[in-house]
């Protein structure tokens, strides 16, 4: 698991080359490094944007609106949330389970890492345009 | 009010004691070993055996905060007495729907829990600790990973620690994105580097966890209690909470409360004052529902109820990992069973049958009442999908499921379309959430 962090940090996804790569670091098929890879949600198969945006679609982030958050991301960016990502290649849009920040609902999280708290459709918006530069 | 206020009084508070009182560096190693960091390592290293240690959290009651509520000291005494090597492993995963408390910890008080690992190390003899820290923590992490190395290069971390001869060396495993490695064999599985999915039981952990090796694996809150423990002593612990669940405990409440957060509260303190420390239902709105110990815990509605391991047990719901949910009279009960819902489906590791296709059918059936295309059959469809994946009555707990992600999914589930028959056949016959048609006559009105 941490080469696979280590591939995606590189080269920004997990490639097939990264697979067999790692196939062969520790003895294993690329189907067998595949296997894992595809089980964790983190680890993207397929290329994405410059930023990944996930937005928490579980309970106490719906409660305080975040699927008007999540409308507002997909208007704004013209893709759809279950991971598409937008024709410049600058953001992949995903739904998020709970990311364990519920007082700071509704949220979403930048890159697997940075946390916005309390999100608005102006918010996003904001959000998305100091992204961009 | 002033009753709320003891709840959370500096001598009712421990666990939270140094974030709250020195939020700006509160993980840093200087401000921890200020207040205390370490001190309780030091005197359990030079003054305890490891069995007396087993004994003494034994004899607190603290049980585990990752959700089971399982006593600590006896999990800890199932480790065989003469297998080497043996390991701990610290879950910090948190991933149950609503909890938010061991993010917290970690990003603001890492050292609190290194010193909870080190004590507990001792007592079980391992000189291996894996920390499992979920995926998406990226401060977290870093936190605990920058305790780690300032430990270690204070000699307080690795061998010879404080210049005994106690050894014990600390490492991180990050996560990456997957619910069920928060169960402690799939965490186990994932930390050996493959799908984290879970393993059949027994042999249980203690005996054959990691690597095949003897293991415990403790949540990351339940570690934290150690210092206090082992500083205090046993009977203060029980000064706490109640006779079965004693300690504090760290709510965290989110949904539809004027403050929503984590508050440490003794064990046992009502679901009512819990909602009142958090503010309260802002709006003049009334109580509709409370989930009152994340996704996987039935939904009540009496808020009279203490919060603790054992009553909530009696009324048919759990205190999980102490999340509380609080949902007002505008929530539309159907959508939230929804989400609940897809939530475990989304999560189901897909090994077994039963919850890989009874959370997906579940998931279905919630889809369309809440768009309005639900038939009059849907409810008692959503019962049975729920008795498909529970025990039969009077079979032992766990039901026909591999893990208890499935069983979690039916009982809350259940749980809900038994409370609020009526909403979920409105759905049905106005074809349409009754709640949110409630909603936007009211605010034509108050337009009009
Ligand atoms: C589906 C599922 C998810 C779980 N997620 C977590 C989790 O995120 N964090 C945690 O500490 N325990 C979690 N648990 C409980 C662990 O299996 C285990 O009981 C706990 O880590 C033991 O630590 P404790 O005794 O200190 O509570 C989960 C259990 C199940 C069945
Ligand atoms: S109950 Fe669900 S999560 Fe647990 S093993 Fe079966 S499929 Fe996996
Ligand atoms: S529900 Fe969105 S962060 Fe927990």
């Amino acid at each position: 698991m941490p080469l696979l962090r280590l591939a995606q940090e590189r080269d920004g996804w997990v490639t097939a080359e990264a697979m067999a790569e790692i196939g062969d670091i520790l003895g294993l098929s690329s189907a067998e490094v595949l296997a894992v890879a595809s089980f964790y949600s983190m680890y993207h198969l397929k290329p994405k944007g410059r930023h990944v945006i996930s937005v928490c679609h579980n309970l106490a982030c719906n409660l305080m609106g975040a699927e008007r958050v999540i409308e507002h991301l997909e208007d704004t960016l013209g893709v759809d949330s279950e991971g598409e990502t937008t024709a410049d290649g600058a953001f992949t849009l995903e739904r998020a389970e709970c990311l364990a920040a519920c007082d700071a609902a509704p949220c979403l999280q930048v890159d697997y890492d940075a946390l916005h708290a309390k999100m608005t459709p102006e918010s996003v918006e904001a959000l998305v345009e100091e992204l961009r530069t | 009010m002033s009753d709320l206020s003891r709840l959370t009084s500096r001598e009712a508070t421990f666990i939270t004691r140094r974030y709250q009182d020195y939020p700006g560096d509160s993980f840093t190693l200087e401000r921890a070993r200020a207040t205390g960091a370490y001190e309780s390592l030091k005197k359990a290293i030079a003054t305890m055996t490891p069995d007396a240690l087993v004994e003494l959290v034994k004899a607190s009651g603290l049980r585990g905060r990752g959700g089971a509520g399982f006593p600590t000291g006896n999990k800890w005494s199932f480790v065989p007495r003469d297998a080497f090597p043996r390991y701990l492993v610290v879950n910090d995963d948190e991933g149950e729907p609503g909890t938010f408390k061991d993010r917290e910890l970690t990003e603001r008080d890492p050292h609190a829990i290194l010193e909870g690992i080190l004590i507990a190390a001792l007592a079980i003899r391992a000189e291996r600790a894996y920390i499992y820290i979920r995926g998406e923590f990226g401060l977290g992490y870093r936190r605990m990973q920058q305790a780690v190395d300032d430990a270690r290069a204070a000699g307080l971390v690795g061998r010879n620690i404080a210049g005994t001869d106690f050894s014990c060396d600390v490492f991180i495993h990050r996560g990456a994105g997957a619910y069920i490695c928060g169960e402690e064999t799939s965490l186990l599985d994932s930390l050996e580097g493959y799908r984290g999915q879970p393993r059949l039981r027994p042999p249980f952990p203690a005996v054959k966890g990691l690597y095949a090796a003897p293991t415990v694996v403790n949540n990351v809150e339940t570690l934290a209690n150690l210092p206090h423990i082992v500083a205090h002593g046993s009977d203060w612990f029980r000064t706490f909470g109640t006779q079965q669940s004693p300690g504090t405990k760290l709510f965290s409440i989110s949904g539809h409360v004027a403050n929503p957060g984590n508050y440490e509260v003794a064990l046992g303190t009502t679901l009512g004052e819990l909602i009142e420390v958090a503010g309260g239902i802002p709006g003049g709105r009334s109580l509709k529902a409370v989930i009152p110990g994340g996704a996987s815990a039935p939904w009540v509605t009496d808020t009279s109820l203490p919060m603790s391991f054992e009553a909530l047990a009696a009324a048919g719901t759990m205190l999980g990992s102490g999340a509380v949910v609080v949902m007002d009279d505008t929530t539309c009960v159907v959508r939230m069973a929804m989400i609940n819902t897809r939530f475990f489906n989304h999560e189901s590791c897909g090994k077994c049958t039963p919850c890989r296709e009874g959370t997906w059918w579940m998931r279905k059936v919630l889809e369309r009442l809440e768009s309005g295309e639900g038939r009059p059959e849907d409810r008692g469809l959503l019962l049975e999908l729920c008795e498909d994946l529970l025990p039969e009555k009077g079979a032992p707990a766990s039901g026909r499921s591999f893990c208890p992600l499935g069983d979690s999914a039916a009982w809350s589930l259940r749980s809900i379309v038994k409370i609020f028959p009526e909403e979920f056949l409105a759905h049905v016959e106005e074809g349409r959430c009754p709640v949110r048609a409630g909603e936007e006559a009211r605010e034509q009105e108050v337009r009009a």
